[in-house]
């Protein structure tokens, strides 16, 4: 057993599940953006911020917001133990990562519930 | 005329690696490029390789080949060489200890590390412990497998992180003593490799199914772990 404390889920078997998991949520939302965009004609901003009052949109989108951070987590996580040797410069990085994802958290709850 | 570009490498005499040609006549035969080792042997008695049984039962002679990882002794210069060429190399990723001899001492750990030997806790039966065939045919495609370390030195993830990721050779070992019908301690196998790297580090890129000499298949063997682990943790 190889320990962790800087990956996702602390088990390797829950991070690979949820890389996942998040993968789908993200491939479904995909499809239902591209298809809002081409079944929607003449949109314009009153029809958009009407699509995002509707509560099941914004559970969707904030799960495919989570869903971002989640996979880009586990992946960055990844990639910087395999290229990034030296222990201060991997963990600035996956610091600055996950600084990062949580700010698009956050901003997504602004943008979502916001004014 | 084949020209063999072969690595050599002497700690003791040379300040850095290089790159030494030779010419060799192989009378037109396809002999094997073990065969072509020995001839280069013969021009200097200086170059040094690891062989022993030369017939891909020891393992001992696994290396690069034009850029492919396999074992010399099974492998015809007709399959390898392109416009009487060879570019032989010692195995990718592990440390030399000259020329095309590396330090094992990594992969071996690894090997060790997954308990390549059955554990059951029950009192031994008098004279063997016995096994239905079916359950014995789930342990063909994994237990041929003769540690020449082509696969798991062909892989990327064992090269970034060769004391993290116990590569392809041992996680086909892993499953093979996960599957057997007369080891008990599954579950305690399956706890040691729930981490990220262990198992998980494996991209299923398959350089380790395109290069074993034994033609096994390591990547669905991992596939397998994976599904023990999910079966067990859900």
């Amino acid at each position: 057993m190889v320990t962790n404390v800087t990956n996702f889920g602390r088990s390797g078997l829950s991070d690979w599940l949820l890389q996942r998991f998040s993968a789908v949520v993200l491939a479904l939302y995909s499809v239902f953006i591209v298809g809002y965009f081409l079944t929607t004609s003449d949109l314009d901003y009153a029809q958009w911020s009407g699509f995002f009052q509707q509560t099941w949109v914004r559970i969707f989108t904030f799960l495919t917001i989570l869903s971002i951070a989640a996979h880009a987590w586990i992946g960055l996580w990844t990639i910087s133990t395999d290229y990034i040797k030296p222990t201060g410069i991997r963990f600035v990085f996956q610091a600055v990562c996950n600084l990062a994802l949580f700010t698009y958290v956050v901003w997504g709850v602004q943008v979502l519930w916001g004014a | 005329m084949l020209v063999v570009s072969v690595y050599r490498y002497n700690p003791e005499k040379d300040s850095a690696p290089y790159m030494q040609e030779f010419n060799i006549d192989t009378k037109g035969a396809d002999v094997m490029v073990l065969d072509v080792l020995s001839m280069i042997k013969e021009q200097d008695n200086t170059f040094a390789y690891r062989r022993s049984c030369r017939e891909g039962v020891c393992g001992s002679d696994g290396m690069n080949m034009n850029g492919k990882n396999g074992l010399a002794c099974i492998t015809p210069l007709s399959e390898v060489v392109t416009a009487d060429k060879l570019v032989i190399r010692p195995l990718p990723g592990l440390p030399v200890i000259r020329d095309l001899v590396v330090d094992m001492s990594l992969f071996y750990k690894q090997y060790e590390r997954i308990k390549p030997y059955l554990l059951n806790d029950t009192p031994a039966p008098a004279i063997e412990r016995l096994q239905a065939p079916e359950d014995r045919d789930k342990l063909d495609g994994l237990y041929e497998c003769i540690l020449c370390a082509c696969c798991s030195t062909a892989c990327p993830s064992f090269w970034w992180n060769p004391d993290k990721f116990v590569g392809p050779s041992g996680l086909l070992q892993a499953y093979r003593f996960l599957i057997d019908s007369r080891d008990t301690q599954t579950r305690e196998r399956l706890s040691e490799l729930d981490d990220p790297f262990s198992v998980f580090r494996c991209r299923g890129i398959m350089n380790c199914v395109s290069v074993c000499p034994k033609g096994l298949n390591p990547t669905k063997a991992i596939g397998h772990i994976r599904d023990m682990l999910l079966r067990n943790a859900t």
